[in-house]
C-alpha cells in the first residue's frame, strides 16, 4: 500500500521532466543535470534529518538557523586557523548541529513546550547567536578552502555529466536512513510513538528519548548541511545563510509523503519530494520562466500534493467501508 | 494564578520600568505613543492569529497575505480610483484571501500547518511575479495616513486597539467565540455538540483575512510603496505575540487580553533595545528568548497549578 504513494510521485516526476523536455529540447542537457544534482544534496541532508522529527509527530522550523549558525561558526573558525582539514570541518558543523539540536530537544522533550512554539523560539534565537558569532561580518570567499569548494565543483563524472561529492554525500546519508528505518530499533520506535504516543509509552519506549534523539538528529543533519552550503555557495553571510530554508525542507518531506501527523513516510518519498522540488527549480529557469515565479510554483506544488493525499486517502477509507 | 495574562503583564512592567530607568528617551511618552506605527500591523496579524490557534490551527501565510493585499491594492489605486474604493477592495482581497485557506483547511480536510505554508508561498509568489523587483507606488492620497492621531493617540494604535476590543469581545461573549474553544479543545466532540465546525473555520480564517487587509492598508500609507519582499518572517512574529501571550498552540486556551498584553510587552521590548542602542544582534536573540522563557513560565505555572488541583481531590478522597 506504501508504495503506492512513492509511485505515485514518480510518476509525476518522469510526466513533469518528459514536459519540460519536448516544450524545452535543451532541458535534458549535462549542464542542466549538473544544476539539478548541485541544488539537491544541502535539501536532501537536512530533510532527512527532519524526517524522524516528523514522523515522531513533532516540527522542527529552527532548520534554517540551525545550518547558518554551523556555516558561520565554522567560517569565523576557518579565519583563524585557515589549515583545519576536511573532517575537522565537518566535525565543527556536526557539533554544533548537534548542540543546538539537543537544546530543542530539552525544551521540548524536559520542557514539555510545544514543538512549533520551542522551534520558532530557536529560529529566532540561532539566528540573533549567527550574529553574535560572526560580529555582523559576512563569511567571504577567500576564506573557505578550495579544498572545500571542490566538494561542490567537482566528483565522478560520467561522460559530461558531474555528480558532486556533495551529492555523494547527501545520498549515501539517504541510503544510511533509508536501511536505518528498516533495520534499526531506534527508527522503530520512532514509528511507534509517532503512530500512538500512549501505546508507544505502554510498550516501554521512553518518549523522552524519542524526541532528544530526533531533534539531536535533525540538528547534526543541520550542523553537516552547514558545512555544505559553505562548500555550495563560497560565502556566507550571517542574515541571509539558511534564512527561509526551513520551509523548503519541510516542504520537501511533506511532497515526499510523510504525514505531518506523524506516524507514517519513508525516506525513498523525502527524497523524491527533494528530487522534484530540485527539478521545478531548475526547470524554471531552462524554460526561462523569470526567477519571480519560483515561489508561486512551490506553493501550488505542496497544495497540489496534498490535495491528491486528502483525495487518494479519502477514496481509501470509502473503498474500506 | 489560574489565567496565564499574568505573565505578559509582569514582564511588561518589569520592562518598562527598566528601560525608563535606563533611558530618558524612553520616558518621552509621545515618541512612544508615535512609535506604535511600526508596530500595529503585526499587531492586527496577531489578533486573527489568536482566534486561528485558538481553533487548534495555524496560519503561516499571514505575512504573505499582508503583501499581495498591499501590493494588490497599490496596483489598483495606480488606476486612479478614490481611497474608499481602495479601502474597500483592500479588505474585500483581504477576506478572499483568507477565505481560500479557511475553506482549503474545513472542506478538503487538509492539516492547516500544510495548507498555510502552501498559501505562504504562493501569495508572495503571486506578489513577486506580478510586481517583480519594482515597487507599486501607493498613490498620493493614501500616503501618511498613518501619521494623523487623534487626542495625540495615532490612528494604526487606535484601529489596532478597537480590532482588538471588536474580536475579544467576538471571542470571550459570542457564540462564534464558544464554538471556537470547543473546536480547539475537541474537534469531534464540537462537531457532534452540534457546532457548525466547517462554517466556523472558514469564518475565522476569513475574519483574519479581513484583519490583515486593514493592516496591508496602514502598511501602504506608512511606507508609500508595496513590494514583495516586505516585511519578512512577519508570520512569525505575530505566531511569538499570540503564543508569548497564553494562547496554546495545542488549541482551546487563550484570551484577547493575552495577545494586547504580550504585543504590548513586544513592542516596549523592541522599542526599549532601539532607544538603547541595543545592537539589532542582541535583539533577535533576546525576543527568541522572550518566548522561550514565557511559555517556560506558562507551563510550570500549569504544572504548579494541576498538582495543586490533584492535591485537592486527593484530600477531597
Amino acid at each position: 500500500m506504501k508504495i503506492k504513494r512513492e509511485l505515485g510521485l514518480i510518476v509525476v516526476l518522469v510526466i513533469f521532466n518528459v514536459l519540460c523536455a519536448l516544450k524545452e529540447p535543451n532541458y535534458i542537457s549535462p549542464r542542466n543535470i549538473d544544476s539539478i544534482l548541485l541544488w539537491m544534496p544541502l535539501l536532501l541532508v537536512a530533510a532527512i534529518g527532519q524526517f524522524p522529527v516528523i514522523v515522531a509527530r513533532g516540527i522542527d522550523i529552527s532548520v534554517g538557523s540551525i545550518l547558518g549558525l554551523s556555516a558561520i561558526t565554522t567560517g569565523v573558525l576557518l579565519k583563524t586557523h585557515p589549515n583545519l582539514s576536511l573532517l575537522a570541518l565537518f566535525v565543527i558543523g556536526a557539533l554544533v548541529g548537534i548542540i543546538l539540536g539537543c537544546i530543542n530537544g530539552l525544551l521540548i522533550a524536559f520542557g514539555k513546550i510545544p514543538a512549533v512554539v520551542a522551534t520558532i523560539g530557536t529560529l529566532t534565537l540561532y539566528r540573533g547567536l549567527t550574529f553574535m558569532v560572526s560580529g555582523g561580518d559576512q563569511i567571504d570567499a577567500s576564506t573557505i578552502p578550495d579544498k572545500l569548494t571542490a566538494l561542490a565543483n567537482s566528483g565522478w563524472t560520467f561522460k559530461e555529466v558531474t555528480v558532486s561529492w556533495l551529492l555523494i554525500i547527501g545520498i549515501t546519508f539517504a541510503i544510511i536512513a533509508a536501511c536505518a528505518t528498516r533495520f534499526a530499533q531506534f527508527y522503530r520506535n520512532v514509528f511507534a510513538y509517532g503512530s500512538n504516543p500512549d501505546a508507544a509509552y505502554l510498550r516501554g519506549i521512553s518518549p523522552t528519548m524519542v524526541q532528544m534523539v530526533c531533534y539531536g538528529a535533525s540538528g547534526l543533519m543541520g550542523g553537516i548541511a552547514g558545512i555544505m552550503f559553505l562548500s555550495r555557495f563560497g560565502n556566507a553571510s550571517p542574515s541571509s545563510a539558511g534564512s527561509g530554508f526551513e520551509l523548503v525542507v519541510i516542504a520537501s518531506v511533506a511532497i515526499g509523503g510523510v504525514k505531518i501527523t506523524g506516524g507514517s513516510g519513508s525516506v525513498l518519498g523525502v527524497f523524491l519530494g527533494c528530487l522534484l522540488l530540485s527539478c521545478i527549480n531548475v526547470a524554471l529557469t531552462a524554460l526561462k520562466f523569470n526567477a519571480d515565479w519560483q515561489q508561486l510554483i512551490y506553493g501550488i506544488t505542496i497544495l497540489i500534493a496534498l490535495i491528491i493525499d486528502s483525495a487518494s486517502q479519502i477514496r481509501r477509507t470509502r473503498s474500506a467501508a | 494564578m489560574k489565567r496565564p495574562e499574568w505573565i505578559p503583564a509582569i514582564l511588561t512592567i518589569l520592562v518598562v520600568l527598566l528601560f525608563a530607568k535606563v533611558s530618558t528617551d524612553f520616558r518621552d511618552i509621545p515618541y512612544l505613543l508615535g512609535n506604535t506605527t511600526i508596530f500595529a500591523e503585526t499587531g492586527l496579524l496577531a489578533i486573527g492569529m489568536t482566534l486561528v490557534i485558538i481553533s487548534g490551527n495555524i496560519d503561516l501565510s499571514v505575512g504573505s497575505t499582508l503583501i499581495l493585499t498591499s501590493c494588490l491594492t497599490a496596483k489598483f489605486m495606480g488606476a486612479g480610483v478614490p481611497n474608499i474604493v481602495a479601502i474597500g477592495f483592500a479588505l474585500i482581497v483581504g477576506t478572499l484571501l483568507g477565505a481560500i485557506n479557511g475553506l482549503l483547511v474545513a472542506y478538503a480536510k487538509l492539516p492547516s500547518f500544510l495548507v498555510t505554508l502552501g498559501t505562504m508561498a504562493m501569495y508572495r509568489g503571486v506578489a513577486q511575479a506580478m510586481l517583480g523587483a519594482s515597487g507599486a507606488d501607493v498613490a498620493p492620497g493614501m500616503k501618511g495616513l498613518d501619521r494623523a492621531a487623534l487626542l495625540g493617540l495615532p490612528y494604526p494604535l487606535i484601529i489596532f486597539l478597537s480590532c482588538a476590543l471588536v474580536v475579544g469581545l467576538l471571542l470571550h461573549r459570542m457564540t462564534l467565540g464558544r464554538w471556537l474553544f470547543g473546536i480547539g479543545t475537541n474537534k469531534d466532540a464540537a462537531h457532534y455538540t452540534g457546532f457548525p465546525v466547517q462554517r466556523a473555520t472558514v469564518t475565522t480564517f476569513a475574519l483574519t483575512g479581513f484583519l490583515i487587509g486593514i493592516a496591508a492598508l496602514m502598511l501602504n500609507s506608512r511606507l508609500g510603496v508595496a513590494r514583495y519582499d516586505m516585511e519578512p518572517g512577519i508570520e512569525l512574529k505575530a505566531i511569538t505575540i499570540v503564543v508569548a501571550g497564553g494562547t496554546a498552540i495545542s488549541g482551546g486556551k487563550g484570551s484577547m487580553l493575552g495577545t494586547v498584553l504580550s504585543w504590548l510587552l513586544l513592542y516596549f521590548v523592541r522599542t526599549g533595545m532601539g532607544v538603547t542602542n541595543i545592537k539589532a544582534e542582541y535583539q533577535l536573540t533576546i525576543i527568541g528568548l522572550i518566548l522561550i522563557l514565557s511559555v517556560f513560565a506558562q507551563q510550570i505555572a500549569a504544572n504548579f497549578s494541576s498538582n495543586r488541583l490533584k492535591k485537592q481531590t486527593k484530600l477531597g478522597n
